[in-house]
């Protein structure tokens, strides 16, 4: 019993101390975009005008950010969750070949498929200078994630069962898909929507490639603030991509939570009639 | 309801994408009103072909799909007109009890009053009138499978078919559903087909049984005939024990000799030893309650159980002689 407790505290020191390796320096950068002079210090006093600042340069970029991951997301959802019942029925080797390669822009760095996609679409007039050039380069990036997770919560519920229930009550395919499959994997749409959202504000390496002066979006500004302005001002551009980015994170984690509960609906054996 | 349709299998067979075979080309009539259950080992095709006769799978080409006079063999399930009681009972967890009841309705364009009230009537019918409105993770497995009988029934199918209905029940329940199921089932008088590998639910569900194995039917009749007069070892097998023993006979006595013999444990009596009869000895004796099983083992080895009514007072260790019922002998030349 001592020996478990002593290794309980120990745990928690270990997660302690990697805590706050890990968030040390984001709170120092939150510090420094509320410090009136990070050089002098806290004692130089807090304010809120760096902030002013970030959004008086960068509010369009911030704007764009929510555009194009809002237009990501409905391209995922109308092509993904499809796509992920139809991987979830059909479980021959093509559609297994066909998820890998779907899994495939995830593994490729950023700045290559970002490449391809100028070498390929650069040339589409219209496009090049348009965000729709980032949200393609978006949903490569983020589809994958969609599909794994509508496919879980999809076979995790069995909905393959519950489609030919469906079926023989006489639902079309449509009122199948819309009625019966949406509803029951909700939890894992729900978290990939999530998902894609946070990947799509965060993504850099696509963006950085694919973005013209006038399609910057949030994390390409970012990167501009700190090569090109003073440090607080950058910092408080971290602050606000924080406070954009960490409620997205905590709705992913508690619904990630509640998807990993025991199915509700699993058949349970009862002595009562 | 309308009047019941038979349904008529012609050549139905199934291939699976990978060349095996999961059916062999199988006639098979049920008719209008019949309760038919399919029973069978796992994996002799039973639960195949019952997906055959809604759909969820497709015959191989040349097999005909008859309800009645309409051909449904190229008809999709949702265009066949069949309630499916699935062995899970697959309820939809989004939907409430009445929901799932009514969801048949809903998708037949059914206003949503008429199709609640009637959605309500067959809750009565399976007596869950309370519960329409509960979630179906609340409902406990018997009442689920209730529920799931309830939603095939209220698009008023021409066939009526169910997938191990009780399997996923503990025995207790299992068996007082089966009565219930069974009354309800004569009442309906709606032609259905049962899957089960259960002997005794087979028996008690069915008008009549087809028995099948590894992909082909082995025989088809009422219980009383594939009890009685199984057309194969298999058949007779699987309803019930069957005793093998080679040996003579004489005189309705197990006497030396080498004739197949086959007969039912209860078909045989243990007599103290008499002169001239084959020694068997009692090798274990088992009190049931409403009889007694004994495990017999001959000289050479062979052994088999007799089953004697609950008085019977041999004890292990005891020989005796074995006699067989004059009607079982009659099997004796059997293959």
């Amino acid at each position: 019993m001592n020996a478990s407790k002593t290794d309980t505290r120990l745990g928690l020191a270990i997660t302690l101390a990697v805590a706050a390796f890990l968030i040390g320096p984001v709170v120092l950068s939150v510090l420094a975009g509320l410090t009136k002079n990070y050089f002098v210090g806290l004692s130089s006093g807090l304010t809120l005008r760096w902030i002013e600042q970030v959004w008086s340069l960068y509010a369009d970029t911030i704007w764009r950010s929510f555009a194009v991951a809002l237009l990501t997301l409905a391209i995922c959802t109308v092509v993904g969750v499809p796509a992920a019942w139809v991987l979830t029925l059909y479980r021959g080797r093509l559609a297994r070949a066909l998820e890998e390669l779907l899994t495939l822009p995830v593994a490729v760095p950023g700045l290559a498929s970002a490449l391809a996609l100028i070498v390929s679409w650069g040339t589409v007039r219209g496009l090049r200078g348009s965000i729709w050039f980032i949200v393609i380069g978006h949903v490569l990036f983020t589809l994958p994630f969609m599909v794994r997770a509508a496919r879980a919560s999809m076979h995790g519920a069995d909905l393959a069962t519950l489609d030919e229930a469906a079926a023989t009550l006489g639902a079309s395919r449509t009122q199948r898909f819309l009625q019966i499959v949406v509803p029951n994997a909700a939890s894992g749409i729900v978290t990939g929507a999530l998902t894609v959202l946070t990947l799509s504000i965060g993504e850099f390496n696509l963006t950085w490639l694919l973005h013209t002066p006038l399609t910057t979006t949030l994390t390409v500004g970012l990167a501009d603030s700190y090569a090109s302005m003073r440090l607080e001002i950058a910092s408080a551009y971290t602050l606000v991509f924080l406070l954009m980015l960490v409620p997205l994170l905590v709705g992913l984690q508690w619904l990630a939570a509640r998807g990993d509960r025991p199915s509700r609906i699993a058949p349970t054996r009862t002595s009562s009639p | 309801m309308t009047d019941p349709v038979a349904i008529t299998l012609t050549h139905c067979a199934k291939t699976w994408p990978d060349g095996s075979r999961a059916l062999q080309p199988i006639d098979l009539h049920v008719q209008g009103g019949e309760t038919l259950a399919l029973l069978g080992p796992s994996g002799c095709g039973k639960t195949t072909l019952l997906r055959l006769i809604c759909g969820l799978e497709q015959a191989d080409a040349g097999a005909s799909i008859r309800f009645g006079d309409d051909e449904v063999t190229a008809l999709p399930p949702e265009a066949r007109g069949v309630g499916v009681v699935f062995q899970s009972y697959a309820l939809f967890p989004n939907m409430s009890v009445v929901q799932n009841v009514a969801y048949g309705l809903r998708v037949r364009d059914i206003g949503a009053t008429e199709r609640e009230r009637r959605a309500r009537e067959l809750l009565a019918l399976v007596q869950l009138d309370g519960f329409a409105d509960r979630r179906v993770d609340q409902l406990s497995g018997g009442q689920r499978q209730r529920v799931a009988l309830a939603r095939a029934l209220a698009i008023e199918p021409r066939v009526l078919l169910l997938d191990e209905p009780l399997t996923a029940l503990d025995a207790k329940l299992r068996e007082h559903l089966r009565v219930e199921l069974a009354q309800m089932l004569r009442q309906l008088r709606i032609t259905t087909v049962i899957v089960t590998h259960d002997q005794d639910e087979a028996m008690m569900l069915g008008d009549r049984i087809a028995v099948m194995s590894a992909g082909h039917l082995e025989q088809v009749g009422t219980a009383e005939t594939l009890y009685r007069e199984p057309a194969s070892d298999f058949v007779a097998e699987f309803l019930g024990t069957l005793c093998r023993v080679r040996a003579g006979l004489q005189s309705g006595m197990l006497v030396a000799g080498a004739d197949s013999l086959a007969f039912r444990p209860h078909e045989a009596r243990l007599e103290p030893a008499r002169a001239g009869a084959l020694p068997a000895r009692v090798l274990a004796r088992f009190f049931l309650g409403g009889s007694v099983r004994y495990e017999i083992g001959l000289d050479d080895g062979q052994r088999f159980p007799v089953v004697a009514p609950a008085h019977s007072g041999h004890a292990a260790g005891d020989t005796v002689s074995v006699m067989v019922a004059p009607g079982a002998a009659a099997r004796e030349n059997r293959a």
